[in-house]
């Protein structure tokens, strides 16, 4: 039985979360230069928008480049044409149905 | 590539009058010769007379290829499968959709895929190298792409196109993913593939091309995206 990927996720975040909010309400104390501090703080929420910007970036990538097969469509149009003609040599009894 | 291999098409038909006589035309004619299978027609008592151009194609193309296994009303997709499977001599089934938009051209490419790596299940991507779609609109693309994403990122299924019905299984192999699935609709073929990786199949892909011949006529909209969401939210917390 795998773990389901809901508590996955609910386990990476709340162990990030831990600990950053430790660090922010002083938990313990790291050497680290004032602007390193700034980023820290405010970490969650560059994260959430760097994945956000990374989403829209692949959907619209995925979506300017995804394939439109005309080609599949000529063939099929042209195949259902030499079907229609065969079936009719079979003597097909519905042929009316596309007459 | 063991010649003994032997593969059960399932077509489940709900009002494919027009689309049936030209979807078996295609599967005669891309399977031919070449491999052993038969086509199992599970009509779900369409109003329009689909069972009879079953019947007439059956007559055409002889009861050894073409079987039918009508049921009263309109059922689940998944007992519909189980139904066609009852008696399917294959130990291979292949599903895709009667209307057309799924081509029996790549069927070959699935079979050639499976004997690689002797994989159990192979799937038709969308998504991937020279896959794709005809006849959808930007707003389509969008939604199946976004929607594909936060699939992807969510349930890590480790498939590029999960929503696509277009497949290959074995035998055995459909009976117990169908037994343990519980989603409908579309959601079924999502959670087919969520618990294939659970159960440890194996899985392979091919590109394959979706022809919409409906031009647009989105069958997206606001209740669907809702219950797509549902879905996945559901498979989200359970697999």
């Amino acid at each position: 039985m795998t773990v389901p990927k809901l508590f996955q996720w609910l386990a990476g975040v709340c162990s990030f979360m831990t600990v950053w909010l430790a660090y922010v309400v002083g938990y313990f104390s790291v050497n680290l230069r004032k602007e390193y501090h700034e980023i820290i703080v405010v970490l969650p929420l560059y994260l959430l928008i760097s994945f956000a910007c990374y989403s829209l970036a692949v959907i619209g990538y995925r979506v300017a480049t995804f394939n439109n097969c005309e080609e599949a469509s000529i063939e099929l149009k042209q195949e259902i044409e030499a079907a229609r003609k065969d079936l009719e040599k079979k003597n097909y009894k519905f042929i009316s149905d596309w007459k | 590539m063991a010649p003994t291999n032997k593969y059960s098409i399932l077509l489940p038909t709900y009002n494919e009058r027009n689309n049936l006589p030209l979807i078996v035309w295609l599967l005669v004619k891309y399977l031919g010769s070449e491999y052993e299978y038969e086509i199992i027609i599970i009509d779900d008592g369409s109003p329009d007379g689909t069972l009879d151009v079953a019947k007439e194609l059956q007559r055409i193309y002889g009861d050894d290829k073409i079987i039918l296994r009508p049921r009263e009303k309109k059922l689940g997709l998944g007992t519909a499968y189980i139904h066609g499977m009852k008696h399917a001599t294959g130990n291979f089934i292949i599903i895709l959709d009667a209307d057309l938009s799924h081509q029996p051209k790549f069927i070959p490419d699935f079979i050639k895929k499976q004997a690689e790596k002797d994989y159990d299940i192979v799937t038709g991507t969308r998504y991937v190298g020279s896959g794709g779609v005809y006849g959808w609109d930007f707003k389509r693309k969008l939604i199946s792409r976004g929607a594909n994403y936060v699939t992807q990122v969510l349930l890590r299924p480790g498939v590029t196109d999960l929503t696509g019905s277009f497949r290959l299984y074995r035998k055995l192999v459909l009976e117990k993913l169908i037994n343990s699935c519980v989603s409908k609709g579309y959601m079924f073929q999502v959670e087919m593939m969520v618990r294939a990786r659970q159960f440890g199949f194996s899985v392979a892909e091919v590109p394959i091309t979706f022809v919409d011949r409906l031009y647009g006529e989105s069958k997206l909209g606001g209740s669907e995206i809702v219950g797509f969401l549902k879905g996945i939210l559901y498979l989200f917390a359970t697999t």
